[in-house]
């Protein structure tokens, strides 16, 4: 029977899924958090958004670029348009002028984020040989996205005393191999919240993280709201289609 | 009038040009009456769905062309701009995307149905050698295509599976040289990928012609996998299968819609959000999943050019299964020992899959060997032998007559013992 075998392809299949996660390197679990923007309803935690930036602007940016992304983008997070204007124009970023002059303007809505480091190389060469990642797409590039970076940000602690680090290395719980260039860049009160939020590293770290999460994946709340409408419809057209088939059927000896 | 085709379309414009040109008349003879088995089931959409999967490929396609950047240094972030500032470009984007991984469920679902009911067999050969061709082709697209975002992994796939052909004796490494147009993956090889990546769907969609075109010779296989004995076994294509058709592509499309709106990046790998480096190799370099039971047989044989050539040769014996297959009936509903294998044969594959997926290193070397020789074994030794042996069940006389007593399930709906009522 055809049945045999599709319930054979199905059960090899969930026995293949359910096996697959080995592949995502054998480390330790991603301690699961619950996201605002997770599941197909959720949507940015505006508050914690706002605040994950003051941390990307005061901590992350100091050395991590997030090229791909605008001033202007900062709309999705709930800023006004006076507001991006203001954090856009209290940095400068190099342009020329009408004589060719390079020159430094201060920045605009439409411009990218000014990226910390003039190239790769003078990234490499001010962080001990390692360049720090770009942040624009960084919850979609590392397998866990929002779990393992809040891992990665709250999992910093003394290294174990049979480990033998590299020099300036940094031990993380969460990071491959457990060395990681990074300083701990988050610290009990490291930024004071303009809401009144204790700064907390776990409460920075979620609230960075929800900011990037965004960043990564500007579409999000779109896209959901869009996929509600769209899968609906083409559900409602399978019941109607099929009540067609009936009646066109209905009549056929089959 | 001498020269013109006789047309029996009554409008007067349409008339004119089917006098003509008739292609109103073809159509109505190949999907308005063509006489279609009153019997298919639901696994008979597939063709249909494919063929639409196909098509929203090279629509969406044809819009990211427009906004791609084919250059080593531009290619990443002309991706990006297109998820980010192109109006709905994260739309026509992830449509695209996992619009691939769709039309390989799709092909593959096909395929086995085919498998299954014996569709590869007399007269329908050719149509079923020109599917492998589509298949192929279908490979070759994907893979250039995942090239294109210049991630990471796009970037070390390239480098991994042009370096296959470099198990090739004497001739390998010039070959592997000329295929990337310099000494190694680079611009010139990212720009012909993207050229080949463009032929290819139309060269999918001439070969899809024939593969039609041959169909429509032999008319379709159904589940009992018995000949067509006359009118009463047939329904016309249209209004009857068109529907059911539809019915299936509503539910396909909201299947495919809840993958792009709500888990686009399911099939996708972290690494290729990351720009490709020439000097970082990813800690695992893994195909998209449809190629990874092929990967898995490669990476089980331990000898590379013995690898190379058993993981085309898994897919060059497709060619060969019409004669491989000795038995005299079509469909498994009647081989009550021939389905517990094929069966078998999806497992294999699956488990091939979760292979690939996997470092080969613990149990997975074991089961990727059992896996890779499971397939071989059922191409090679199983399909002959088993077609001399097995005692097939009895065939039903006609699609629309009594079917006669036979063990295992309940009977297809399809051979109720009715007479027509409707001619």
């Amino acid at each position: 029977m055809m049945r045999w075998v599709s319930l054979a392809a199905v059960a090899a299949l969930i026995g293949a899924v359910a096996a697959t996660p080995a592949r995502a390197n054998e480390e330790i679990a991603l301690p699961h958090q619950n996201w605002s923007f997770a599941g197909p309803f959720g949507t940015f935690d505006r508050a914690a958004a706002q605040r994950g930036f003051q941390v990307y602007k005061e901590v992350c940016s100091a050395c991590h670029s997030m090229k791909l992304a605008y001033y202007r983008d900062l709309t999705g997070i709930g800023l006004s348009e006076a507001q991006i204007a203001a954090v856009a124009a209290s940095v400068t970023v190099p342009d020329t002028d009408d004589d060719g002059a390079a020159i430094d303007r201060p920045a605009l809505p439409s411009d990218h984020f000014r990226s910390p480091f003039a190239n790769e190389k003078a990234a490499r060469a001010a962080n001990n040989g390692a360049a720090p990642p770009d942040l624009s797409l960084i919850i979609k590039a590392r397998d866990g996205g929002a779990d393992y970076l809040y891992a990665l940000l709250t999992g910093f602690s003394a290294a174990p005393s049979t480990m033998k680090m590299g020099d300036g290395m940094n031990y993380n719980k969460y990071y491959p191999g457990n060395q990681i260039g990074m300083v701990a860049p988050l610290s009990e009160g490291r930024v004071t919240y303009a809401d009144g939020t204790p700064a907390s590293v776990n409460q920075m770290a979620k609230d960075v993280t929800t900011f990037l999460a965004y960043i990564s994946e500007p579409e999000t709340e779109m896209r959901k709201a869009l996929g509600v409408k769209v899968v609906l419809f083409f559900l409602l057209m399978t019941c109607v289609t099929y009540a067609v088939k009936r009646k066109i059927w209905a009549d056929v000896d089959h | 009038m001498a020269g013109l085709h006789k047309s029996d379309i009554e409008n007067p414009v349409i008339n004119w040009i089917d006098s003509r040109l008739p292609i109103f008349t073809m159509l109505q003879k190949e999907y308005g009456v063509f006489p279609t088995p009153k019997n298919f089931n639901y696994f008979w959409n597939f063709g249909a769905l494919a063929m639409i999967t196909l098509m929203i490929m090279i629509a969406t396609g044809i819009f990211l062309a427009m906004n791609y950047t084919a250059h080593t240094s531009m290619a990443f972030d002309s991706v990006q701009r297109i998820m980010r500032d192109v109006n709905y470009g994260w739309l026509i984007r992830y449509v695209h995307a996992n619009g691939a991984s769709m039309f390989f469920l799709v092909v593959y679902i096909h395929m086995f149905r085919g498998l299954y009911y014996g569709s590869y067999k007399a007269p329908r050969e050719l149509l079923w050698i020109l599917g492998v061709v589509i298949l192929l082709i279908m490979m070759g697209t994907a893979f250039f295509g995942y090239v294109l975002p210049w991630g990471q992994m796009s970037y070390w796939g390239a480098t991994v599976i042009t370096n296959l052909f470099s198990a090739i004796p004497l001739v390998g490494e010039p070959i592997v040289t000329w295929l990337w147009g310099g000494f190694s993956v680079a611009n010139p090889t990212l720009n012909r990928f993207f050229a080949l990546h463009y032929l290819l769907p139309f060269v999918l969609i001439g070969v899809i012609f024939l593969h039609v075109a041959a169909l429509h010779v032999t008319g379709s296989n159904n589940p009992l996998g018995i000949d067509v004995k006359g009118p009463q076994d047939t329904l016309p294509f249209h209004p009857y299968y068109t529907i059911k058709d539809s019915v299936g592509l509503c539910l396909f499309l909201a299947i495919f819609a809840y993958v792009v709106f709500f888990a686009p990046n399911f099939f996708g790998a972290a690494d290729n959000e990351i720009p490709a480096n020439p000097l970082v190799t990813p800690a695992e370099i893994v195909p998209e999943w449809y190629l990874l039971p092929f990967y898995a047989i490669l990476r089980s044989v331990p000898s590379k050019l013995g690898g190379v050539l058993m993981m085309f040769g898994s897919i060059g014996l497709l060619f060969l299964v019409p004669w491989l297959d000795t038995s005299p009936v079509r469909s498994c509903k009647f081989r009550p020992v021939y389905r517990w294998f094929l069966g078998l044969l999806v497992v294999a594959c699956v488990v091939l899959g979760a292979v690939g997926a996997h470092r080969p290193e613990g149990i997975w070397v074991l089961l990727g060997r059992l896996g890779t020789i499971y397939y071989f074994l059922h191409f090679l030794v199983i399909l002959p032998v088993l077609g001399k042996l097995e005692r097939p069940l009895p065939l039903p006389e006609s699609i629309s007559k009594a079917v006669l007593p036979r063990g295992g399930g309940p009977l297809p709906s399809g051979a109720a013992a009715k007479p027509m009522e409707k001619a």
